[in-house]
């Protein structure tokens, strides 16, 4: 049996080694995975990001070199915290803080230690960086932006989060990926594809050769340049003009649907959200709560269209055949309906027919028209879905699906939504007579806006709106290149916009905003506002908004302008659009006047009414209020 | 009938292929284990993977010669080499070089012999020539305490050049010993030590030198007549005695290298903060072996691919660290590979070591064995973290080349007294 004493360790200890070799290799192995092996150093070659130039090739966006310094926990050595410290210009509690972010995230992988190094402080780390295991130096690329316009068009980048490294697997943490704007919507086109060079590394962390001769190796693919339809110079006309207001202007050349200005009041310097303060500035504006910078008020402001959307209501109620361009009535002063109280009309009274029914805006006029649409059919129900059918072929109601990520539906009513709300289904045509100026129910926003009155400029067709121009060697998406026709008849236009043209007539609403030598369509508007002060419903100062073609024929912009807070129609909105045309189609201002006047007045302090705890006045009783009185004001009493 | 083609065959054919599988397995793992660029030139001597190409072409002349000598001279001359071997290792005192930390080499123009390696193979001559002598009655004392002498001087001279891993390697001799028949009670002894050293380390010497009271008082108490008192007075007396003593020994005569590494062994530090620490220092040998074998997987990275190999991140990789390149390279598939080769070899020789007719040939063909397994077991274990890390080569695969010829030497000698046995009678 002696023999056995050796013959059975031998074969026991054979079973023992293959067992933990399972163990090690098969039960606990991870396999071999290039992105974890930190044999394996992964060397990342960002390529160009594209260049961003408006509808004329005027540069807007172009890159600034910028440094990180990225960590791998697990590599790091004991080192001279102090001098590090130094040369990154941080605290020791920022150096452990970031330490620990990285290790939290993943101690094999590298992540971003400091971001954005001044050329100064890189070119001093740079030359110590061998002394610092486990640390390295990573070249990225910054946005400039040539031109301080169009912040909420343009968007900005920013490294990715953690949820957008989970969502795409193309993301490491601390690449850049664009947050906003264009920047997000032609991310993919922007970026192009980073390229990767693998190197063997050894124990002492140097590099010694290329892996495997660069068979896992890619190279970069440069992103590509893009042209978007914005007119910088329109763009900056606007947000020049838009100056102590709050509010949007969209401008959308009606034969393509291309925005030529997409602005947003108050704007900022994009150049402001670029680098290094760029967190601390973006908190500043995120939380400016009175103007809400960040907020696109073009694509984001839902409010009732008010006046400019009789322009739909004559239009579907001459398709329905329920009225024609000659079809009268006397209004006077007030519109009698049902029992309640009627509804009020600041056109002067006397008769009107569609064109000075437009042109002098009479509610009246309209609500008999909408009424008119309804009852043709033989219950409202179906009436209104026949009516909120026409309305949404407008593109209202729903996104308009244009290549921005932000939006709002917005509202356009139909017989099921009254249905709804009046279960028993008492309700006709009177019952929501106010939809017909442009209140009750409906929501819109600016673009929509715009776009509607593209679409009548166009006498009945829009293509979606757009930013996207071109794309370097490809074509934009062909849903911007497809035509979407209204359900109302070509014919029932003309009369409507000949109503429109005399908006700026004599006895129109926008009599004194003619612009020399350019024949304007558009309708006032105001749309009144509430906000809640302690839980307390409070009306504020009516916006102003003003909708415009030009020229009549062959119409070249449509456009939409919300001003918060700026009372009747023709008061700002209507200055601006009125300059906005003149600019866009002359390309010259003459009329300096009405642009100091624009410039001249301010509206903060209506933005800060509801803030400073006191009774106010609104509208007409609100006194208008100069920028210099303003500032006067702000220094005596600190708002 | 004694023709050559008879005598060609008689040579054991299965341990000699087995061994050229080792010895061939090694050398492409050595090439990838120190190659530095990508072109490979095999006789490159200022390479390790160069110097083993001309290690193996010299072992081919080596074994000529060992299989041309007469078999009945290595049972005659046993003495005389033992004699010759130990004078080397004194030797080493005056003229030995020191490389890391131990005084085992000596150099020759740019070459090193190591003669400790061959002395494992003289004393398994000696012993055997020593058991085999009609003289000899290993149950007696006298003549155990002569074997044992002829095996603790080398270890104890290897043990002054500071390399405990060749002393641990005369252990390898109990199995020789107990197969000759070494009384049943040395090996309860030895077992009874080292599970006791082992348990007082890794749960403390109080713990178990109250349990082992226990367990005696307890027995005593059952039946008086089998255990009498005076007995279990004593056992309780030894064993808190090796449970301290081996504490003391662990704490105060071990050095700080080899505390570290039992510590590492039985997990003995919880902190997780040390435990990261001891990765970046002495555990660092380890974990990197470990990863690198680890992330072979089940079939490897293959020949020349292992990216922890080609980085060097396992230190001393192609010598005493071979098995974790293996591991890289090879895989689940390649690794258990190398392991079956190893059991393989051991079992055919032990296997032939027990159809021997002389006492002499089977005493050493167990020598032989014996040393094999302890290498194979420390080696491969160490690597794989299953013992603590004493640092012997892994036989026939890691690079050197008095490794290898006196693994030549070990086997073929008993391959030429195994061709020899029929000529016994």
């Amino acid at each position: 049996m002696r023999q056995f004493l050796l013959f059975g360790s031998v074969i026991l200890v054979g079973i023992l080694f293959i067992s933990r070799l399972f163990y090690l290799q098969i039960y606990s192995s991870e396999g071999h995975n290039l992105y974890e092996d930190n044999a394996i150093r992964a060397v990342y070659d960002y390529p160009k990001r594209g260049f961003v130039y408006d509808r004329n090739g005027l540069l807007l966006v172009s890159n600034q070199p910028s440094y990180d310094v990225m960590v791998t926990p697990r590599e790091v050595e004991p080192l001279d915290t102090i001098e590090f410290c130094n040369l990154l210009k941080i605290t020791k509690e920022q150096f452990i803080k970031n330490y620990d972010r990285a290790r939290r995230y993943s101690p094999r992988l590298s992540s971003v230690f400091i971001s954005h190094l001044s050329k100064k402080d890189y070119a001093a780390l740079q030359e110590k960086m061998r002394k610092f295991k486990g640390f390295y130096i990573q070249k990225r690329s910054l946005r400039h932006y040539q031109r301080e316009v169009g912040a909420n068009v343009l968007g900005y980048i920013a490294e990715v989060n953690q949820n957008e490294i989970k969502k795409d697997g193309y993301y490491l943490s601390g690449d850049i990926i664009g947050k906003q704007g264009i920047e997000k919507s032609y991310e993919k086109e922007l970026r192009g594809v980073k390229g990767v060079k693998r190197y063997q590394r050894d124990r002492f962390n140097r590099n010694i050769g290329s892996y495997k001769d660069g068979k896992y190796d890619t190279l970069p693919i440069p992103g590509k340049d893009i042209t978007i339809t914005i007119d910088a110079e329109l763009q900056e006309y606007g947000e020049f003009l838009m100056k102590n207001k709050v509010g949007g202007i969209v401008a959308i050349e009606p034969q393509t649907g291309e925005i030529l200005s997409l602005i947003s009041a108050p704007s900022y310097n994009p150049n402001l959200l670029v680098g290094r303060k760029r967190s601390r500035n973006y908190t500043k504006l995120h939380n400016d709560s009175i103007h809400l910078p960040l907020i696109d008020k073009g694509l984001l402001r839902m409010h009732e269209p008010g006046s400019p959307f009789k322009t739909l209501i004559a239009l579907t109620a001459l398709q329905e055949g329920a009225i024609d361009e000659r079809t009268s009535i006397r209004c006077s002063g007030a519109y009698y309906y049902g029992g309640s109280r009627p509804m009020g009309c600041h056109c002067g009274g006397g008769t009107r027919v569609l064109n000075n029914g437009i042109s002098k805006s009479c509610n009246s006029y309209f609500a008999n028209a909408f009424r008119k649409t309804i009852d043709k059919y033989d219950n409202a129900t179906i009436g209104m879905n026949k009516w909120s059918e026409h309305i949404k072929s407008f593109g209202l109601g729903n996104y308009l699906g244009y290549d921005l990520s932000i939006g709002k539906k917005g509202n356009i009513p139909d017989g099921s939504y009254y249905d709804n709300w009046y279960p028993d289904f008492r309700w006709g045509a009177t019952t929501i007579i106010s939809n017909s100026i442009g209140q009750g129910e409906v929501l819109v926003t600016p673009i929509q806006l715009a776009n509607m009155m593209a679409a009548i400029a166009n006498r009945g067709y829009y293509y979606t709106p757009h930013i996207i121009k071109e794309i370097e060697n490809d074509t934009i998406p062909f849903q911007y290149t497809t035509k979407h026709q209204t359900t109302i008849d070509r014919k029932y236009f003309d009369p409507v916009i000949e109503g429109l043209h005399d908006v700026y007539g004599p006895n129109g609403t926008a009599w004194f905003l003619n612009a020399p030598g350019i024949e304007i369509c558009g309708k006032t508007g105001t749309a009144e506002n509430f906000t809640k002060i302690d839980g307390e419903r409070k009306q504020l100062t009516d916006h102003s908004i003003f909708v415009a073609f030009a020229p009549k024929d062959n119409p070249k912009i449509a456009l939409a302008i919300l001003v918060e807070n700026g009372y009747y129609g023709a008061r700002f909105a209507g200055r601006i659009a009125t300059l906005m045309i003149e600019k866009y189609i002359n390309r010259t201002i003459t009329r300096k006047d009405l642009e100091n006047w624009v410039l001249t007045y301010t509206l903060e302090h209506e933005y800060h009414k509801p803030f400073l705890g006191e009774p106010f006045e609104i509208n007409a009783k609100s006194r208008m209020m100069t920028v210099e009185e303003y500032d006067a004001l702000r220094k005596q009493i600190d708002y | 009938m004694n023709t050559d083609r008879t005598r060609y065959f008689k040579f054991d054919w299965i341990t000699i292929v087995l061994f050229f599988l080792l010895v061939g397995f090694g050398w492409l793992n050595i090439i990838s284990a120190s190659h530095t660029s990508d072109t490979i030139s095999y006789f490159d001597l200022s390479q390790p993977y160069g110097k083993q190409t001309i290690f193996i072409f010299l072992t081919f002349a080596l074994i000529i010669l060992l299989l041309a000598i007469d078999a009945k001279f290595y049972e005659r001359f046993s003495s005389i080499i033992y004699i010759v071997s130990m004078l080397s290792l004194v030797g080493l005192f005056a003229f030995g070089k020191n490389v890391n930390g131990a005084t085992s080499w000596y150099a020759f123009g740019g070459m090193t012999l190591q003669p400790s390696e061959f002395a494992k193979a003289a004393t398994a001559l000696a012993v055997a020539k020593h058991i085999s002598d009609l003289n000899t009655n290993i149950n007696n004392l006298k003549d155990q305490i002569k074997t044992f002498i002829i095996i603790i001087i080398p270890a104890l001279l290897v043990l002054l050049q500071n390399d405990t891993g060749s002393t641990i390697v005369y252990g390898a001799f109990f199995f020789v010993l107990y197969r000759e028949g070494l009384p049943k009670i040395y090996l309860y002894l030895a077992l009874f030590v080292v599970l006791i050293s082992i348990s007082a380390l890794k749960f403390g010497a109080p713990l178990i030198a109250i349990l082992a009271a226990i367990i005696s008082i307890t027995l005593y108490l059952i039946n008086k007549k089998k255990h009498p008192l005076l007995q279990t007075l004593f056992i309780i007396f030894i064993t808190s005695g090796l449970c301290f003593g081996v504490n003391f020994f662990y704490e105060h005569i071990l050095q700080e290298h080899q505390q570290d590494r039992i510590s590492l062994w039985l997990r003995l530090e919880k902190d997780p903060d040390k435990l990261e620490a001891m990765k970046k220092t002495f555990a660092y040998n380890l974990n990197e072996s470990e990863k690198a074998i680890s992330s072979g997987g089940f079939g490897g990275k293959g020949f020349m691919e292992g990216t922890r190999t080609t980085g060097k991140f396992v230190p001393e990789q192609h010598t005493d660290y071979i098995f974790s390149t293996v591991g890289e390279e090879w895989g689940f598939i390649g690794a258990s590979f190398v392991v079956i080769l190893f059991v393989l070899l051991l079992l055919r020789i032990l296997h032939l070591a027990e159809l021997q007719k002389s006492q002499f040939s089977r005493v050493y063909g167990y020598g032989v064995a014996s040393i094999i397994f302890i290498h194979f077991l420390i080696n491969i274990g160490m690597v794989m973290g299953l013992i603590p890390t004493i640092g012997i080569p892994l036989p026939m695969f890691s690079y050197g080349g008095s490794g290898l010829w006196a693994f030549t030497i070990l086997i073929f000698i008993f391959i030429k007294l195994d061709s020899n046995r029929i000529n016994e009678w």
